[in-house]
């Protein structure tokens, strides 16, 4: 596969958009665990919420 | 199961942590395909190879639009029904909406390069695609600055529909004026102008970034609820501390 005389700017075009939804991807998984982590602590010291007490 | 059932955020935790996990193999798989065609398109007989680049440009174009739509229908859900997963749903699209036009105005000036001699023009199409980038900072800052995340919800809500006239003048905007960029190609009457050899990646592209977008959207809308989830049992921990020492 040729990319011709433009390569350069092919090449930066598809790293750019590998690089922001590498980057979204990123912010999504840390942003689950770390919400995650933070309930589980709160459960672990017996913070529940209204609806489960109400259950 | 009623449709409403799914209103319920936790019966939609429920559903998304049994769906996603096929989005996801869905989504690599459509990648693993487009990118193969992509590899193998022919170059374009007037931009050359750097077509190879509209793979990626034009469906981050669709979803940046498509996540302020979606967007503008959340927002009715919140100031009409003052429904909290409406909500979750408008913050969620917003930032994953503005990557994609971030995308989108990166990629079509690495196009505009080699293709017009210029990285740049304040042309209407151009011009409309960076205000839908500069409304989207405007409403993740309502929604990351706001105190009281009701009141942040409301005012993103407003912004959001307002800002949906935007989208009309996007997709009208190489009609209604005289612009560099190219009218519409692949949806317009009379057919697409593209070469099927191209047509076909391309829509392969766009049905896999499309995946993507939702996949990422029901991941962060997951994110969203356990975020208010913690919130709520935080307040509720202070409050029983605050009646404790009272």
């Amino acid at each position: 596969m040729s990319l011709g005389p433009h390569a350069d700017f092919i090449v930066a075009a598809y790293a750019v958009t590998i690089f922001v939804i590498a980057a979204l991807i990123a912010w999504v998984v840390l942003d689950y665990s770390t919400q995650r982590r933070i309930l589980g602590g709160l459960e672990e010291r017996g913070v529940t919420r209204r609806s489960q007490r109400k259950g | 199961m009623p449709v409403i059932d799914l209103a319920n955020p936790t019966r939609f935790l429920n559903i998304v942590n049994r769906v996603l996990p096929w989005l996801i193999a869905a989504t690599l798989i459509l990648f693993v395909i487009g990118f193969y065609r992509v590899m193998n398109a022919p170059d374009d007989y007037q931009q050359g190879a750097t077509v190879k680049i509209m793979f990626l440009h034009v469906p981050a174009a669709w979803l940046g639009m498509f996540g302020w739509g979606l967007m503008s229908v959340a927002a009715l859900g919140t100031l009409v029904w003052r429904h909290p997963l409406a909500d979750v749903a408008g913050k969620s699209a917003a930032p994953i909406g503005a990557a994609f036009t971030l995308i989108c105005l990166i990629t079509g000036s690495l196009w505009g390069r080699p293709t017009w001699g210029t990285y740049w023009v304040w042309d209407a199409r151009l011009t409309s695609m960076l205000v839908l980038f500069l409304l989207y900072l405007g409403v993740l800052a309502l929604y990351w600055t706001a105190e009281e995340p009701g009141r942040g919800a409301r005012a993103a809500a407003v912004l959001s529909l307002v800002g949906a006239v935007n989208l009309p003048i996007i997709k009208f905007s190489v009609d209604w004026w005289n612009t560099l960029h190219q009218p519409a190609s692949v949806f317009r009457m009379g057919g697409s102008s593209i070469d099927p050899a191209l047509l076909t990646p391309l829509l392969i592209m766009a049905v896999a970034f499309t995946l993507l977008f939702l996949t990422l959207h029901l991941a962060v809308m997951r994110n969203e609820i356990l975020r208010r989830r913690v919130r709520s049992m935080r307040l509720q921990q202070a409050q029983k501390l605050a009646e404790a020492s009272a």
